[in-house]
């Protein structure tokens, strides 16, 4: 920074500090977009589509109108803007019309609001459509016969692709080749708050919207779309959000416009909270992906080709398919140095739920694959897992699979010298050969994977990837952070404010970091891929910056002292001659001086170039890399399998908040554990069967490891704010690929699906027999 | 029907319906901490203590309130100090999105008066009806164990 001097230790980043948010949440303070109250709320019930495909014929509100304290019940006629959502392709209608197709069991037809949620649901019930039902299209291959058409074009929307090196002469030049298949199911993201918006009307402003989610600058442009107001008569206001993990990325923005269309016509405030069915049947999961892999390899273990095809189930509507796809292009072959890659991903329509993002978007799945087949093929070589990752990591000069030089923070090779150390790796692997003999029906195994993760949107969503914020310091000392992402839950507060508090030299508990507002920050693009740390805090940064340098030059001026040679730490600023002043008192000063003391902060990514025809360019800004090593015990007389011990590596560039980081690694860990082994989303003619927590069975605090070792790797990124990457998404993508891998490791047979569920599991070791 | 009970210390007496769930009656009373994460007693994120014990407040009806002593999450630290409970959820970072938060405070609380010097496989048992899934658990239990020793 201009003018001040720079220091070498930080004196709140790298601390332990507490969550700013932790006394608000744990005494019931916090407040959820349901426990807002507001004089003559009116409640908001959706009446959802009876089959996965069908004509609607008739729409018959009648009986539901009538209803004593019905206050609305609305068609796709009271829609006045327009009636087509859709983040990437405006392919969702809000509210299905007559003669048109439902695509699934939770596209809507009507909209209820009513007094009591009690009379909202009745009223629903009321509602009376005239279906033609049509054969619905519920599996990939019959979506890629293309007999019966999802939308009118077709049922692939999209395809991307990589081509670099030559594949053929990659395989000519290897020594062993493999090749298999691979299945990863559907993911729920089970956040423990469903989804909810509340609207209110208001005569001169317009609608504002409080609710729960990640992006409310995708809320703020979809609402007036439907409403055909303008934006600037839509403020979007996020309330505390009770876990998200991508669930809560594009699906508020259909949430609200729903809600705003009942506020709009009832002109009271409504409040619409999915019931926990609702939110399962309707709104986006991971998306299952089919993929066949082929490897080839040189007999010292060195990778010389690979190829991939994958078909990702999109579901009924494309929602984030085409980004989700990209990420699963960019990752689908790992973490390596690999000469020759070739990569075809389609995207593919189906009459069932639509997919969209949840953690690691669209890489897990691919991830899972990869690694089985590069354990698969340490084992054909005789090798070990860690040995051939080490061998074909990528470093600094290395290329990645889209050709991208890496130039700088790459932690990969260290993540797996810690991943090794942590485990004390032989003596594990000693361990588990000494158990193995000793029993006959339990049996443990090890799993390695080791991963690349993209930071932020990448080359496909540059447009998006720029955030914004707005810092006040007040003449107490006190200051306010307005910033463009969200806190979900994964501490973006807590981080945002260290930042803040580094920045300007301030104590911590001075800072005051605000929900975010459409109405003070510039659209900052959503809060998602792990984005938050470096596009957020570095915009939050250089405001703090612009301040401080303004303070010091009074503090300079008035103590008539060199510039260069004051410092800002902790609420005190000081001269090497021992002048010193309060933060506070200094702020107050500069007030009387009438110093500006407001600014706002701007951030860009880098650009990026890429070529789209051949997959080949810098897809992302930097990545951050991880390795994992996870111990299982496998009942072989019930396939039952639990995680007994956990290890795991992540670079992330700088830790800035190691509490949060530990949090979100463990968070991530656990449900990366429960998408490999039991997570079931389970379907009947396209209607999801298991849409509440007694159906849909996600870990409990019994299915934990006995151990999880967490490491840090620190390898500066010189444009991330001191040096630090992300987090939020890496922390679950290794695990479902190391516990499928120690599955296999322990039974002897090839895990090729997940979640490897005790039925699947049980199916292999029937096998063998 | 007219239910008479003690809320977080206070004697209350309150009009609810008869089919109305003790979720919702205690939320309209103001007790906003109590959660509805599912509402079919599989989450726990509307875990309240009546008469001592953990119950989840979804699968219970208001009139079944009568008469009993309820503590939510509010009467915990009604003071403006935490309880060591709390505290001790705060200090090891137990705490992300805060959903299920309260009703993981309340579950602690009741399966602690029981057992105040549990094992971590008893805490694991004790807990195992809140859902978490943000956290992973690992620093509730450290939480639980903490919360154990001070009390
Ligand atoms: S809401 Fe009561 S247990 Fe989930
Ligand atoms: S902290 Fe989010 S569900 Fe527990």
């Amino acid at each position: 920074m201009q003018g001040v001097t720079e220091k070498h230790g930080y004196f709140i980043i790298g601390k332990e500090v507490q969550r700013v948010d932790a006394f608000q949440k744990v005494t019931g303070q916090a407040k959820f977009v349901a426990d807002f109250d507001m004089k003559d709320m009116l409640y908001g019930v959706l009446v959802l589509s009876k089959y996965a495909r069908a004509r609607v014929k008739k729409i018959d509100v009648s009986k539901a109108k009538i209803l004593k304290g019905v206050k609305a019940v609305l068609t796709y006629k009271d829609i006045p803007g327009e009636n087509q959502l859709g983040e990437v392709v405006a392919d969702m209608p809000c509210l299905v019309p007559e003669g048109e197709e439902v695509r699934y069991h939770g596209d809507v037809v009507a909209l209820v609001a009513a007094d009591t949620l009690k009379i909202a649901k009745s009223a629903a019930k009321l509602v009376e459509v005239e279906y033609e039902e049509l054969t619905p299209i519920l599996t990939i291959e019959e979506a890629l016969k293309n007999e019966y058409k999802v939308h009118p074009n077709g049922n692939v929307l999209t395809s991307k692709r990589i081509r670099k090196g030559n594949i053929e002469a990659g395989f000519a030049d290897s020594d062993v080749i493999l090749e298999d298949d691979f299945y990863a199911h559907y993911q729920e993201q089970a956040y423990l708050e469903p989804q909810g918006i509340l609207a209110t009307f208001d005569n001169n402003y317009g609608i504002t919207i409080y609710g729960s989610m990640q992006c409310p600058y995708y809320v703020q442009s979809a609402v007036p779309k439907v409403l055909g107001i303008p934006m600037n008569q839509v403020r979007v206001i996020q309330a505390e959000t009770g876990g998200a993990f991508g669930g809560k990325e594009d699906v508020p923005s259909y949430v609200a416009s729903q809600c705003a269309l009942l506020a709009y016509h009832t002109k009271k405030p409504v409040l619409l909270v999915y019931s926990r069915e609702v939110d399962i049947q309707t709104t986006s999961k991971r998306h299952p992906i089919k993929s066949h892999y082929k490897l080839g390899l040189s007999r010292d273990g060195k990778l010389k080709a690979v190829e991939i095809t994958a078909h990702m189930d999109m579901g009924a509507y494309a929602t984030l398919s085409p980004i989700v796809m990209y990420r699963s292009l960019v990752h689908a072959a790992s973490a390596y140095d690999i000469p020759n890659v070739k990569v075809d991903i389609d995207g593919v329509y189906t009459n069932k739920v639509p997919c969209g993002a949840f953690r690691g978007f669209g890489s897990p799945q691919v991830l899972f694959a990869m690694e089985s087949m590069v354990s698969e093929a340490a084992k054909r070589l005789k090798m070990d897992p860690i040995d051939i990752r080490m061998k074909n990591a990528l470093r600094v000069g290395s290329r990645t699979s889209t050709d991208q030089v890496l130039t700088e923070s790459v932690g990969a090779v260290k993540t797996i010298e810690h991943a090794v150390k942590i485990s004390n790796y032989d003596e594990l692997k000693r361990q588990v050969i000494e158990f193995n003999e000793k029993n006959k029906f339990k049996k443990r195994g090890i799993g390695v994977s080791h991963i690349i993760y993209g930071v932020s949107l990448g080359a496909a969503g540059q447009h998006l990837d720029a955030a914004g914020a707005l810092v006040q310091v007040h003449r107490d000392g006190t200051i306010n952070v307005h910033f463009g992402n969200t806190e979900m839950g994964q501490g973006a507060k807590t981080v945002i404010s260290m930042i803040a508090a580094e920045a300007l030299g301030q104590k911590m508990d001075k800072i005051r970091v605000d929900n975010p507002d459409t109405s003070y920050v510039q659209d900052s693009g959503p809060t998602v891929a792990s984005r938050t740390t470096v596009f957020g805090g570095n915009a939050v940064k250089s405001a703090c910056e612009s301040i401080k340098s303004r303070m010091a030059k009074h503090f300079a001026k008035t103590r008539k002292v060199p510039i260069d040679e004051i410092t800002f730490e902790n609420g005190t600023v000081k001269t090497s001659n021992g002048e010193e002043e309060d933060f506070g008192k200094l702020a107050q000063e500069c007030y009387d001086a009438n110093v500006k003391m407001i600014e706002r902060g701007w951030f860009v990514s880098p650009k990026l170039y890429w070529n789209p025809e051949t997959g080949i360019g810098e897809a992302y800004i930097t990545y951050a890399y991880a390795t994992q090593i996870v111990l299982v015990e496998v009942d072989m007389l019930t396939g039952r399998t639990q995680v007994i011990e956990g290890y795991t590596s992540h670079d992330v560039g700088k830790k800035l908040n190691p509490v949060g980081l530990v949090g979100q690694v463990q968070g991530g860990f656990v449900q990366g554990m429960g998408y490999g082994l039991f997570e079931e989303i389970k379907t009947s003619s396209g209607k999801i069967l298991t849409d509440n927590f007694n159906t849909y069975i996600i870990p409990t605090i019994s299915d934990i490891p006995k151990k999880l070792v967490i490491d840090f790797v620190e390898d500066d990124y010189s444009q991330g704010p001191f040096g630090a990457k992300g987090i939020g998404e890496p922390s679950l993508m290794p695990t479902p690929a190391a516990v499928a891998n120690a599955i296999s490791d322990a039974i002897g047979r090839r895990i090729k699906r997940i979640p490897a569920t005790q039925e699947y599991v049980m199916n292999l070791i029937e096998e063998v027999k | 029907m007219l239910v008479r009970f003690n809320l977080n210390g206070e004697n209350i007496e309150a009009e609810a319906e008869d089919d109305e769930r003790a979720l919702d009656f205690l939320r309209r009373l103001g007790m906003k901490s109590v959660k509805e994460g599912c509402g079919e007693g599989e989450c726990g994120a509307c875990t309240i203590i009546v008469n001592g014990k953990n119950v989840v407040s979804c699968l219970m009806l208001a009139p079944e309130l009568d008469k009993t002593e309820v503590w939510t999450v509010e009467g915990l630290s009604a003071k403006g100090k935490l309880d060591p409970i709390q505290k001790a959820f705060v200090e090891v970072g137990a705490i992300q999105c805060g959903f299920c938060t309260p009703g993981m405070v309340m579950s602690a609380k009741a399966f602690l008066n029981k057992n105040p010097h549990p094992s971590e496989e008893e805490i694991k048992k004790g807990m195992e009806g809140n859902l978490c899934r943000c956290t992973g658990y690992f620093k509730i239990v450290d939480a639980v164990k903490r919360a154990a020793g001070e009390g």
